[in-house]
């Protein structure tokens, strides 16, 4: 008769007997260190891959548009760009959250990791958004609900970053970082929703859930494997930061002094 | 092919600065964080080899 199993012994207090430990093993910075290490590669091969497919697509296959002409075409970035910049946020908030009330230091590594590509991705956003303003609306800029409301995301991103800099326990600056991108997570949907609650300048969603997309077939698809591809570059960009942020917080720790470990 | 030549493509039908200062500013800001990613693993390697080294190096000058 066994009297104890070993993954037993390894749970942490306060988890129950199922589910499998999984999960926790791969909450340990040591554990997930080594499988982010496995999956970088990957991602970055499938950014790559569908980046250069779907600009190829829409710059070389996608007719020029009949109203815009080939001003148009801004949107294989920007659309990208705005919708990670949206989603990258609410990633975020959610290991910024599980960090905050799970108390897994890794997940609240994850926040801190995100961060900076979220806020570059606003920032894209934001940029190439100018750019396609000029010509079609004759303005790079205008204070309408979604530009200002996208202006207040990169203002998060950076307050978020500020802050956890500003703190040198680590600790005490995820738990403040995660509060911050809690109280912020409020601005994701009224930057979605703004272009139906109120008059603004800037267009509403080529395509959203309800109806049928407004675009033709070629750009949609063109600027969709754009954008996955940006989505699978911001993880492996996201991972690579969090192997760094792991190796930085956990360097007084055996198994990263451990020289069979290759930094 | 929608073009007919590389100075149409270039040209983007008149609105090139406009498309191309987004794709030129996008393409740098991916390939700066790339860098500086890069530069932060490799500052972070030597680091920590050389916390090695001095560990290593006390050990054997220390007595058991």
């Amino acid at each position: 008769m066994r009297i104890a199993n070993v993954s037993t012994l390894n749970k942490p207090l306060g988890a129950s007997a199922s589910p499998p430990s999984i999960w926790w093993r791969y909450a340990s910075p040591q554990h997930f260190y080594a499988l982010a290490g496995k999956m970088i590669p990957w991602f970055a091969a499938i950014a790559v891959v569908l980046t250069a497919l779907g600009l190829y697509i829409g710059f070389f296959q996608a007719p020029t548009d009949a109203q815009q002409g080939d001003a148009y075409r801004i949107i294989y970035l920007h659309v990208p760009a705005a919708w990670l910049s949206m989603f990258i946020y609410v990633v975020m908030a959610f290991w910024a959250a599980l960090g905050l009330i799970l108390n897994t230091r890794l997940s609240s590594m994850m926040a801190r990791a995100l961060a900076p590509t979220g806020a570059l991705f606003t920032f894209l956003a934001l940029w190439t958004g100018a750019l396609w303003g000029r010509p079609t609306w004759g303005t790079w800029w205008v204070w309408d609900a979604r530009l200002t409301s996208e202006v207040i995301l990169l203002f998060l991103y950076i307050g978020f970053m500020a802050l956890q800099a500003a703190i040198d326990d680590p600790r005490r600056g995820d738990k403040a970082g995660a509060v911050l991108a809690l109280v912020g997570v409020i601005n994701v949907p009224v930057i979605y929703f703004s272009v139906q609650w109120w008059n603004t300048l800037h267009q509403g969603s080529s395509i959203n859930f309800r109806s049928e997309s407004t675009m033709a077939t070629t750009m949609l698809v063109a600027m969709l494997i754009t954008a996955l591809g940006l989505w699978s570059y911001s993880i492996a960009v996201a991972l690579a930061r969090l192997r760094c942020i792991v190796l930085e917080r956990e360097r007084h720790t055996a198994w990263v002094a451990n020289p069979e470990l290759k930094p | 092919m929608i073009w007919h030549n590389w100075s149409d493509f270039f040209a983007m039908g008149g609105y090139g600065l406009y498309v191309w200062g987004s794709v030129i500013v996008m393409f740098a800001v991916i390939l700066g964080e790339l860098i500086e990613l890069a530069w932060r693993g490799k500052a972070l390697k030597a680091d920590l080899l050389l916390a090695r080294e001095v560990r290593a190096k006390k050990g054997q000058r220390s007595p058991p």
